[in-house]
């Protein structure tokens, strides 16, 4: 379908607050290049939002590249594949991206046979026979999970509860936080197998419709997006004003339809169903090629690193390893990120494994990994005007401090996507999210209790 | 190596905004009114403003070290601007011990008493200025004349407001707009705090609402007036480009601290300091009343604060 005309003229974005941090996209450009197999590999059995999985496999067990380890207990939860061939060692406590130890498989490493199930070959599949409940199916067999770093299965977002049904789906290729660039490599790469991936998640959904969003500092991917989008009837592709946190789902949807979820809702209850165009490639893979989900692409990035780039690795593979492909951590590293420096993780060693989510690895020098000390609030507004979600920072923060719940309820803390935007534009250095972070959980605990 | 590594929650960057840059920044967009201060006034203005500025920034080291017992903060700049704000706020041949004792009022009473930068409750610099214009009414209502027009500066002249209320010859507007008029320092020319004002816009150190909200409102108000009785007192061009108007509503009521949070809250403080300036104007004891009408709201802002609140995603949208 080509880009919509009136969008060759005016860039569409979200319309409330948002900020635009130097984008560092210092990998950019960058091939995907294959991690070596490593020599063992620690699977979390939860890489995802919901229930742990249950692990089905035990010590000295024989498993297949792809071969089932975990099976997701209950709806809202992900089958977990091997991610290598080889021997499970055992099942243990790893530590792992959120910072705490949790059940993993360990796995050590022998040869690289896949489950012969798995379709090997790189071409195109564009064709689909299968029903919309078939689809489903197989995406949920595949254990893929919202690969932006939400990590919500998306079997689960694909399923809309009763009465309700989308009528567009969003293709999430914003890559709004800066540094990262594994889904701007991955859209240059495997282009069309995202237009399959779309297809078959439209037919899903029963859409007629789909939007893939790219913010406009991906000229490259634009172009050869709204090339392919002629041979693909129902798919436009629509550029985006650089802003953050514009690959928000609730920012996205308002960006490209000018509809606003209501606090609280999900996105489907204005008609929308967004995916991450990594998810939309997973998605493709499981579908068309037999291939669960057990590799993605990092970016692996910092000021000081030597080799900024984008790797295909093998969930379960340490961050170390990729760490190493990118030229070693720098002799002056102050902190390691998993994700982007808006809403990623710091990590306390880098012996963690790759997951699901890890949509790269930010290597942050010391002089830039302390906070400046924090001064009172001058009251300038600048976090009120910032906020895409029309909140009152500072006056949560304050809440927060005091401990004043029932105002902190009214004046909407549970609607906080934690997108950080108060705390980076902070001219006192006021830790803004930190504290609206803990008083959004204890009011979310008040509610729940309350309904109860 | 490892547990070497910093762990702290999102973000982990920083745009680098702090509190000097702001402050510097309001500072910078006062020069333009600064050097015409110079071209109308001579020496006398810029004496008045530095000796403002040391008053300001020593009263503020010694308030803080001795009596409060805390670090000093004197190199965020706001001393400076409540320094600066204050000399562009009295008439260019005051005596400067009446200064300091302004400066000290300013300092001590406006922002000191209430524990410093970020919990004061009312704009420092007016603080100083009102509790002048209540101590000293003569010195701090007699103009002299800009030099421009005089050799001799001692000869005291009246400024628009006044000659409004006195109903005498008026100036031209033109020589309102640019400056070469008389009056306090910082006020005379429209046209170099409007510059201050779009240098602070480019910056986003201030949003359009609140200097914009003040300048509508007294112009469509007095506006109203003017069409109903075309004196010209009514004028609404003359209100706009004359006094502290421009210099209350882009300098003085743009004060973070004292200002309101939300941007409703901000256009119904503009509005109403609009409302009073004109009110006090025209049928007020005092020719200017901007500075009052300003520390009016000053002490409305946190009840504005409680009852607004940001426009939210998602409530009462047009959905498209």
């Amino acid at each position: 379908m080509g880009i919509s005309t009136e969008n060759c003229f005016m860039l569409k974005t979200f319309r409330i607050g948002g900020i635009h941090p130097a984008e560092n996209k210092l990998s950019a450009g960058k091939k995907i290049e294959n991690a070596a197999l490593p020599a063992q590999v620690m699977i979390p059995l939860a890489q995802h939002i919901g229930a742990p999985c249950q692990p089905i496999v035990k010590k000295g067990d024989k498993v297949k590249v792809g071969t089932l380890i975990g099976k997701s207990v209950g709806f809202v939860s992900a089958n977990i594949h091997s991610s290598v061939s080889g021997t499970v060692n055992k099942i243990d406590k790893v530590t792992d991206v959120s910072g705490y130890k949790r059940d993993a498989v360990i796995i050590d490493v022998d040869g690289d046979e896949w489950e012969p199930t798995i379709d090997r070959s790189d071409t195109l599949k564009r064709e689909c026979r299968l029903s919309s409940k078939e689809i489903v199916e197989k995406i949920a067999g595949a254990g893929i999970v919202g690969m932006g770093g939400a990590t919500f299965p998306t079997h689960v977002k694909l399923t809309p509860p009763p009465g309700l049904k989308a009528n567009i789906l969003i293709i999430n290729g914003v890559e709004c936080e800066p540094y990262l660039t594994s889904d701007h490599e991955l859209m240059l790469e495997k282009a069309e197998e995202i237009f399959v991936g779309t297809e078959i998640l439209m037919k899903a959904i029963d859409v007629k419709k789909a939007v893939i969003g790219i913010e406009n500092n991906k000229k490259d991917a634009i172009a050869r997006f709204a090339e392919i989008s002629k041979s693909y009837p129902g798919i436009e592709v629509q550029p985006l004003k650089v802003k953050y946190p514009q690959g928000g789902e609730k920012q996205l949807i308002d960006a490209i339809t000018g509809r606003q979820v209501p606090g609280g809702a999900l996105p489907i209850s204005v008609g929308a169903i967004v995916q991450n165009v990594g998810t939309t490639f997973a998605v493709y893979e499981a579908v068309q090629k037999n291939k669960p989900l057990f590799e993605r692409i990092v970016t692996v990035t910092g000021k000081e690193v030597k080799n900024p780039c984008n790797v295909r690795a093998r969930i379960g593979t340490p961050f170390k390893n990729l760490i190493d492909i990118a030229g070693g951590l720098p002799g002056d590293t102050g902190k390691v990120i998993s994700g982007g420096p808006m809403m990623g993780k710091a990590l306390p060693d880098i012996d963690i494994p790759v997951a699901k989510g890890s949509s790269g690895i930010l290597i942050i020098p010391s002089s830039e990994a302390k906070r400046k000390a924090m001064k009172d609030c001058i009251r300038c507004a600048k976090c009120v005007n910032v906020c895409p979600m029309g909140l009152n920072p500072t006056l949560l923060m304050d809440l927060t401090e005091f401990q004043i719940w029932d105002r902190a309820e009214k004046q909407k803390i549970t609607d906080c996507i934690e997108c950080g935007s108060c705390s980076y534009t902070c001219p006192a250095n006021r830790p803004l999210l930190d504290y609206i972070r803990l008083g959004k959980g204890k009011v979310t605990g008040i509610v729940r209790a309350r309904k109860n | 190596m490892e547990n070497k590594l910093i762990v702290s929650p999102s973000p982990h960057i920083h745009s680098g905004d702090s509190i000097p840059k702001n402050m510097y920044g309001v500072l910078i967009a006062l020069i333009p009114a600064f050097l015409l201060s110079l071209y109308v006034f001579g020496l006398d203005a810029l004496i008045l403003t530095l000796a403002s500025i040391l008053f300001c920034v020593v009263f503020e080291y010694f308030i803080s070290k001795f009596i409060l017992k805390s670090e000093p903060t004197i190199s965020d700049g706001s001393a400076i601007i409540t320094g600066v704000l204050l000399a562009f706020n009295v008439p260019s041949n005051l005596p400067i011990w009446i200064l300091a004792i302004g400066a000290l009022a300013a300092i001590g009473i406006g922002k000191m008493s209430f524990g410093g930068l970020g919990k004061n409750i009312f704009n420092p610099a007016l603080v100083g200025r009102i509790f002048l214009l209540i101590s000293f009414p003569a010195q701090m209502t007699t103009w002299p004349a800009p030099v421009l027009e005089s050799a001799t500066d001692a000869i005291s002249s009246a400024t628009v407001l006044s000659q409004l209320n006195l109903s005498s010859a008026l100036p031209t507007l033109s020589s309102m707009f640019v400056g070469t008029e008389s009056g306090s320092l910082g006020e005379t020319s429209a046209i170099a705090l409007l510059l201050g004002l779009i240098y602070m816009l480019w910056k986003k150190i201030i949003t359009w609402h609140i200097p914009i909200s003040i300048l509508v409102t007294v112009a469509i108000f007095t506006a109203i007036l003017y069409i109903f009785d075309p004196q010209p007192q009514y004028n609404p061009i003359i209100h706009l480009a004359s006094g502290g108007l421009m210099l209350g509503a882009i300098f003085m009521a743009t004060d973070y601290v004292t200002s309101p949070l939300t941007k409703k809250g901000m256009v119904i403080y503009g509005f109403f300091i609009g409302i009073i300036t004109v009110c006090i104007r025209l049928w007020g004891a005092y020719p200017e009343g901007v500075s009052f009408a300003i520390v009016l709201m000053n002490g409305f802002t946190p009840l504005i604060n409680y009852y607004t609140t940001p426009k939210r995603f998602g409530e009462k949208q047009k959905n498209g």
